[in-house]
């Protein structure tokens, strides 16, 4: 699973939205909360949907209340 | 009254089949409702809804809307004649049922904020039961307790709170409308993408303030309004209003939910005894309301109608500086445990995201689904549009424990817990002891064969023996609690017994209704 995710990181940029990500507020983390992040991904990066783009265009909702 | 008064969350969830995303959500929803129903030994066609009092076209401002006018899907009352909308009443007081496209989970009614987030968190459990069973028949199903898919479908999480009739409802407007402009910044759920359909990349603090598009009305599926005018009191209408508030996110973080109903109820107190005289009426509150969700660095200026600016975070310190003073005021020493624990997660909540919003990624909800989205980005140089983002922020919302993001970040203490398993296990089996949720659940746990039908304000039950359906009418949430009827219901042996003894005129403290 590690190795697919590998391949899909190397996906840089967005297309031509790119221009529209915002500035991102939270501040690089420092290196103690660095090493906590970096537990927590290891931790999720297991359990992550293997295939994010079908995932993420799978999910589809009718509208509700 | 404190942060205590008659509350309860109402959560539909999204639905999905993996690798099928044309199922039919209806079908699905319903197979999610009649699995846990059938593993519960609850006949759907028994204890189903009555609809009698439904009256969804009530308009809080004091007049109906024409049926005509009235866009189809806000037509709640006449699913009563469709057999395939399942919908049941759990033995906790709870309705499970299909609203629209989307199982939804109603929580019974509850008298405190920490009661509330108890019996939200056993409507995931519900979920996930169901979830568990479907899963023996491949693909299964999966739910998620969010509020979008990013595609431009919305779906709500309502909460509710009893107020009294007599308070003006214009007051209401006037100091509640800031106050949700700005209570995202503590109970937002976070979510990747900007726009209702995700338009533009990015980040922003809650799921569900993008969808909202004026700032009074009675809609909820369109055009939806920051205060909501649903006027449906499931009680005594000439004395109760019940408020129902549309624009919550559905909460993962046991803070940032008890949050949202401690402090809305907190200012819905204040509102009732007249305590907030200061007009902070937002200028363009719909447009500052998404301004606000868009800005994670929390520095957004917001104009007052009286042209003072501030941040979001201001604001919410100002209502935080009165709740504090009404509460000291009123009750001093003596406020009560529930009401000091709000205050207490408030004022931290405050001042941790005014020094840095990091520091409260315990209890935050977006900023914890922020730092973990920002650790892919920085560890694998993602983008704000990269699929892996927005797939972290659906599966954030997963009901299964293993899968489930935030399940996980609660189970292992990365988000602070509020309530414990036990707690949670308890009332997915138990309605609380002190509304009338208890005497509905008692009922249909000792009978279930006997209860044709209940609603939050009746119980419909047919006696062996007897022609005619006898109608419980509950139109006070506070009567019917353990405490007034305990003894009477452990005492009865039959239902006709229970019927029985509740009309006895001698003995008032077994009416449940005025």
């Amino acid at each position: 699973m590690a190795g697919q995710e590998q391949i899909r990181r190397t996906r840089q940029g967005d297309g031509p939205d790119d221009g529209a990500d915002l500035p991102t507020p939270v501040p690089a983390a420092p290196a103690v909360q660095s090493q906590e992040i970096d537990d927590l991904l290891d931790e999720i990066d297991g359990v992550l949907e293997s295939n994010a783009e079908e995932f993420v265009r799978g999910f589809v909702q009718k509208g509700g209340q | 009254m404190t942060v205590r008064r008659v509350m309860g969350v109402e959560t539909e969830y999204g639905i999905s089949v993996p690798g099928s995303p044309n199922a039919n959500p209806m079908v699905l929803s319903g197979d999610v409702v009649t699995t846990y129903a059938v593993a519960r030994g609850i006949r759907p066609t028994r204890a189903s809804w009555d609809y009698a009092d439904e009256n969804p076209l009530r308009d809080a401002r004091g007049f109906d809307m024409g049926r005509g006018s009235a866009h189809p899907s806000q037509l709640t009352d006449e699913w009563a004649d469709d057999p395939t909308m399942a919908n049941v009443v759990l033995t906790n007081g709870a309705r499970l049922y299909v609203d629209h496209a989307h199982p939804e989970y109603s929580s019974p009614e509850v008298t405190t904020p920490r009661a509330a987030i108890t019996w939200d968190r056993a409507g995931e459990w519900v979920m996930r039961e169901s979830v568990e069973r479907l899963a023996s028949v491949p693909p299964g199903v999966n739910l998620y307790k969010n509020n979008t898919d990013g595609k431009g479908a919305s779906y709500g999480t309502h909460e509710n709170y009893l107020m009294s009739r007599r308070t003006p409802f214009l007051e209401v407007v006037k100091h509640l409308m800031p106050f949700f402009v700005v209570r995202q910044i503590m109970c937002g759920a976070g979510r990747v993408g900007i726009g209702v359909d995700s338009r533009r990349n990015g980040f922003q603090l809650a799921q569900r303030s993008d969808f909202f598009e004026c700032e009074v009305g009675l809609e909820t599926t369109l055009k939806r309004p920051i205060i909501n005018t649903r006027d449906e009191p499931h009680a005594v209408a000439d004395l109760y209003r019940r408020l129902h508030v549309i624009i919550g996110d559905a909460n993962h973080s046991d803070v940032a939910d008890l949050l949202k109903l401690g402090t809305t109820s907190l200012v819905l107190a204040m509102i009732e005894d007249g305590f907030l005289v200061e007009d902070l009426t937002v200028h363009q509150p719909v447009a500052t309301l998404q301004a606000i969700s868009h800005d994670p660095t929390l520095t957004t200026q917001l104009t007052l109608a009286d042209g003072r600016t501030m941040s979001g975070l201001d604001l919410l310190g100002i209502y935080l500086e009165r709740a504090l003073a009404y509460v000291d005021q009123r009750w001093g020493a003596d406020a009560d445990s529930d009401t000091r624990e709000v205050l207490h997660w408030w004022q931290l909540t405050l001042d941790r995201l005014g020094r840095d919003p990091l520091e409260a990624r315990g209890e935050v909800e977006w900023v914890a689904k922020l730092a973990l989205l920002e650790g892919y980005r920085s560890r694998d140089g993602l983008g704000w549009g990269d699929p892996r983002l927005k797939a972290v922020d659906i599966q954030w919302s997963d009901v299964r424990s293993d899968r489930g993001l935030a399940n996980r970040m609660r189970a292992t203490g990365r988000l602070t817990r509020l309530v414990d398993d036990d707690d949670i296990a308890a009332a997915v089996e138990q309605a609380p002891e002190d509304t009338r949720a208890w005497f509905r659940g008692a009922v249909l746990r000792r009978y279930p064969d006997d209860v044709v039908a209940a609603s939050w304000d009746s119980v419909i039950v047919e006696v062996p023996g007897q022609r005619q359906l006898q109608r419980i009418p509950m139109l006070e949430p506070l009567r019917g609690t353990r405490a007034q009827l305990g003894a009477l219901v452990e005492s009865s042996t039959s239902m006709g017994e229970l019927l029985k003894h509740l009309s006895a005129p001698r003995d008032p403290s077994a009416r449940t209704s005025r």
